[in-house]
């Protein structure tokens, strides 16, 4: 099992959502974070006066997945929330020890 | 007795409208009807400048953060009170004494609120109002004055010391200053005119707010290693709302300061009133355009309001095309004026004295060089007299507070937020908000 992170533009959010449901994965959990690259941050202007944002607001998205699945929920993410502009974020694949449903208590590829 | 004074007031309208209608009635023709009318425009008056206080509850909670969103709203909802209640008991007899005992400059008329044996009949006003529309009337423009101060101060205020100065300020000073003029004082008879209160009412509330921010300083982090830092407001839709609520109410803070329901001048003033507000928002949007690079929405919402504080000096005796000009080149000072204070240092989070003290001051000066009636000479004067007596005296009530109550919150609540710290409570409870 693999833990797939992304950090992605908050406007791909419904894009990647797409892909992935086509690729077949059964679920996802998303969080609003903020951070910065290379792309660094922007500057805003309030009553006159120049600030930087340091920290742009992106998405992040974590999902676990069958080790056969990890290339095709990696392209899905990777082709769907690409624009090709500085910004559109990485992908982390991470091990995962151990997978429980708390419902069933089901555990590994099971409860996924 | 007491309507010797409030007649002058009347007067110089009603001669205005003499020249400008032909066929006015004169006071003696005045129907029961008439009466009627007139007071019930003047009551309307009178709830749509309540409604103000809402609309600068609205925008000082919109240019603020959101962690101190519940004092702004403590701050708005006490002076209300403060202001209607001391109104009552000294306020309105400071400002419309039977006589003055000190020169031209003061008198009191004393405690309470009385309208005599005839303050309720058309003898009291020419038929224009009761005593009582009167009275509340005025009560709903002194507590405007004080809440000017509100926006200006916020974000790091004590509360118990804002009420304390809100307290002596529109109880005392406030209605003194308006004797001068409003009361038949010394520079109504040397011919001073402020129709609606550039001066009266924004500029005294205007220098109120400077005194304020010199005395408390910016707020923390504003100014860094000679920086600029701005501190964004949580809400433009709030601030947006809060604009129009007080354009709104202009109608009848201008509309009502004709003290009648004359068809010609109500309706002059509504059009020159709204017309300057437009004004002001262009004025500010090609400033704000032209200087900042991009087009800022909270100086175009300060440009509308300070081409109604700008309009509200002579709405009733300006041309309409005087009254676009008016308010254009407010919305142009205004934006300057918020940029110019803020290189000086001077943290003003709302723009209250940009807005009332400085658009007051343009106002008040345009009189004298838009009508041929007035004296700009006199009108300098006036502004000048007024930016003396207000100034030193918020100076000094603040100063006197902060040596011995002391005049604001630790840094530890001022991080924290005035919600939490002063009050226990949060503004958006079940919300997530970033604090800064």
């Amino acid at each position: 099992m693999k833990l797939i992170t992304a950090i992605i533009k908050p406007h791909m959010l419904d894009d990647v959502r797409d892909a992935l449901a086509k690729a077949s994965i059964q679920g996802l959990t998303v969080t609003e974070v903020r951070g910065f690259g290379r792309q660094k941050g922007h500057t805003e202007t309030y009553r006159g006066a120049e600030y930087s944002v340091d920290f742009v607001p992106k998405i992040k998205i974590d999902l676990v997945v069958d080790d056969e699945q990890v290339d095709g929920a990696v392209t899905a993410i990777n082709d769907s929330a690409r624009t090709g502009e500085i910004g559109d974020g990485k992908i982390f694949v991470s091990d995962i020890a151990q997978a429980i449903r708390i419902r069933t208590g089901e555990a590994g590829s099971a409860a996924l | 007795m007491k309507n010797v004074s409030r007649q002058s007031r009347f007067l110089l309208p009603a001669v205005l409208a003499l020249v400008l209608v032909p066929q006015v009635v004169s006071a003696q023709d005045v129907s029961t009807e008439m009466f009627t009318v007139n007071n019930t425009w003047m009551l309307v008056a009178t709830f749509l400048v309540f409604i103000m206080h809402l609309g600068f509850a609205c925008l000082e909670s919109g240019l603020t953060q959101a962690k101190n969103t519940v004092n702004i709203l403590f701050k708005n909802t006490g002076v209300v009170a403060i202001g209607l209640l001391t109104y009552a008991i000294c306020g309105f007899n400071l400002m419309y004494p039977e006589d003055f005992s000190i020169g031209q400059y003061f008198g009191f008329a004393g405690m309470g609120i009385d309208p005599g044996v005839d303050g309720n009949t058309i003898a009291y006003a020419d038929g224009a109002y009761t005593y009582w529309t009167d009275f509340i009337f005025q009560a709903m423009f002194a507590a405007t004055a004080a809440t000017i101060v509100s926006g200006a101060v916020a974000e790091r205020v004590k509360l118990g010391s804002f009420l304390l100065f809100t307290t002596i300020y529109v109880a005392i000073i406030y209605p003194i200053a308006g004797s001068w003029k409003w009361g038949g004082g010394w520079l109504d008879q040397m011919g001073f005119y402020d129709f609606a209160g550039s001066t009266l009412v924004h500029s005294v509330g205007g220098w109120g707010a400077l005194a304020g921010i010199i005395v408390l300083g910016p707020r923390l982090g504003k100014y860094v290693n000679d920086q600029i830092k701005p501190i964004a407001g949580h809400s433009m839709p709030l601030a947006t709302i809060g604009v129009f609520l007080l354009w709104l109410g202009w109608f009848g803070f201008n509309g009502g300061s004709v003290l009648s329901a004359d068809p010609e001048l109500v309706s002059l003033v509504f059009v020159t009133t709204s017309l300057a507000a437009a004004a002001g928002v262009i004025g500010a949007m090609a400033t704000s355009w032209m200087t900042q690079h991009k087009p800022d929405l909270s100086m175009v919402l300060n440009g509308s309001l300070a081409g109604l504080v700008g309009i509200t000096a002579g709405a009733d005796v300006v041309s309409v095309l005087s009254a676009i000009i008016i308010g254009l080149i407010a919305g142009a000072i205004v934006v300057v004026s918020v940029l110019a204070i803020d290189r000086a240092k001077l943290d003003d989070p709302v723009g209250a004295v940009s807005v009332h003290l400085v658009c007051g001051i343009w106002g008040t000066l345009a009189v004298g060089i838009f009508s041929a009636d007035f004296s700009f000479v006199t009108q300098l004067i006036g502004v000048l007299a007024y930016g003396v007596f207000s100034f030193v005296s918020a100076f000094a009530i603040f100063a006197v507070i902060k040596a011995t109550i002391g005049v604001r919150v630790s840094e530890e609540e001022e991080r924290m937020g005035l919600d939490v710290a002063e009050h226990g409570m949060e503004s958006y409870g079940g919300f997530q908000i970033s604090h800064r």
